[in-house]
């Protein structure tokens, strides 16, 4: 089941998922502690290699993760979700798989433009070259600035998008987290009772 | 004019670290003069630079520095040198650059206000050339290393030489960068001498 069916995702959707949260979150926090904390100059300067790599890393999987979203078809929404709802759900997927292909494009180009000319040495291995943009400070900057600011903006999104599936999850009780952590999963027993139910011509008065 | 002063300077150099080399019955008086005690002028330059993957790298020089050596006109190696830098006058491209080399992450300027070199050793190597070994001492750590002296000038009141040398900085605890950037500093000074 690696590929999304009609009623679930496959396993090549939900680990792309998971390894792009992960590597977002775990950006967004390095990201924070060396550009906005006082910490030993050595260890800075070692957590922005670290970031450059995993974020040349995060860059190749939203890559992946925009073409697969392109290619593959998505699953059904959830029984019971409101058409607004499905609405908003996908545009914010839809700018999410955006900025988690910007933000690190443009991180790309902070590195790229900086008169410090620091080698982007991909765990040590290779060497990504820089972006051709000119290297001047105000080039720098321009760059500092779009990538935290793109960078904030998806936070914020995650935020709202995490939130969104935990009220899904423990409020509305239906299965829109479930099948991001499960490949393929079939309608629950409780779904399928909605989904009989959604499809009868009219429920006419048959409350408990 | 360049090109008969490089001449005559080319004609003079051997003879120069000849004299300094043979004893000194075999000496001519005007040569015996390269011997005797000099300081290091300020006008000297001591530049270094740290490659790095991919091409280019750091550059930078100390502003200041001190020392002094005494070339033993009977014996070259019986010469010696003393120097010292202060990383707090690092200079490079950028402030940035500079600001981190004087951290904690390099030179831990605040903590270890200088850099000695101390010579144990001098071994004459060519009619103009010389290798220097002493005790070099940064961040607290002293460890043997060795320079690559050249003589490029001299006079009645003055001489100077080139030196060169490769550090490595890990041993150091300055092994911040590598491999990005290399773990060996090559340092590249023109050492100008007073006559004291
Ligand atoms: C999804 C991927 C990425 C995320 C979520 C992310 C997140 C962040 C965050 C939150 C900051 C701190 C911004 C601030 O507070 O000013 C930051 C800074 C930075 N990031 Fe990223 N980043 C990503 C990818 C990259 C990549 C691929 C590179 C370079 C190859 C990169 C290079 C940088 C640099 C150089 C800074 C420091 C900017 C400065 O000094 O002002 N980032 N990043």
């Amino acid at each position: 089941m690696l590929r999304n069916s009609d009623h679930g995702f496959g396993t090549v959707t939900i680990v792309l998922h998971w390894t792009i949260a992960l590597l977002i979150l775990g950006l967004m926090l390095i990201g924070f502690v060396m550009r906005r904390t006082e910490i030993d100059p050595a260890l800075q300067f070692s957590l922005y290699q670290w970031h450059k790599s995993f974020g040349f890393t995060a860059l190749g999987a939203a890559l992946v993760r925009a073409i697969w979203w392109l290619v593959e078809r998505s699953p059904r929404p959830v029984p019971g979700l409101r058409p607004l709802e499905h609405v908003a759900a996908r545009e914010t997927h839809r700018i999410l798989i955006t900025l988690g292909f910007l933000t690190p494009l443009a991180g790309w180009a902070v590195a790229s433009a900086s008169t410090l000319n620091i080698p982007s040495f991909y765990f040590n291995i290779i060497v990504i070259p820089h972006l051709s943009l000119p290297q001047s400070d105000s080039s720098e900057a321009f760059w500092a600035f779009t990538h935290a600011l793109l960078a904030y903006a998806m936070l914020a999104l995650v935020v709202i998008h995490a939130a969104a599936a935990l009220y899904h999850q423990f409020i509305r009780g239906d299965a829109v987290l479930m099948r991001m952590l499960r490949a393929g999963s079939r309608p629950s027993h409780a779904e399928a009772a909605d989904l009989r139910e959604a499809m009868k011509p009219l429920p006419g008065g048959n409350d408990p | 004019m360049i090109a008969p002063r490089t001449l005559s300077l080319k004609a003079a150099l051997p003879l120069v670290l000849l004299a300094v080399a043979l004893p000194a019955d075999a000496k001519t008086p005007s040569l015996a003069d390269a011997a005797g005690s000099y300081s290091i002028a300020s006008s000297s330059r001591i530049q270094f630079n740290v490659g790095q993957t991919g091409g280019g790298g750091i550059a930078g020089n100390f502003a200041k520095f001190s020392g002094k050596f005494r070339i033993d006109g009977g014996n070259v190696s019986r010469s010696s040198v003393e120097f010292t830098l202060y990383p707090e006058s690092v200079r490079a491209r950028e402030r940035r650059i500079e600001d981190f080399l004087r951290s904690s992450a390099v030179f831990d300027a605040a903590n270890y206000q200088t850099v000695t070199f101390r010579s144990t050793s001098v071994t004459q190597t060519g009619p103009d050339r010389a290798t220097v070994e002493g005790a070099l001492t940064a961040r607290g750590k002293t460890r043997k290393e060795r320079f690559a002296v050249t003589l490029t000038d001299w006079n009645k009141g003055s001489i100077s030489f080139t030196i060169r040398g490769s550090i490595r900085r890990a041993p150091y605890g300055m092994d911040v960068g590598t491999p990005i950037y290399s773990n060996v500093v090559e340092f590249d000074m023109d050492i100008k001498g007073m006559r004291r």
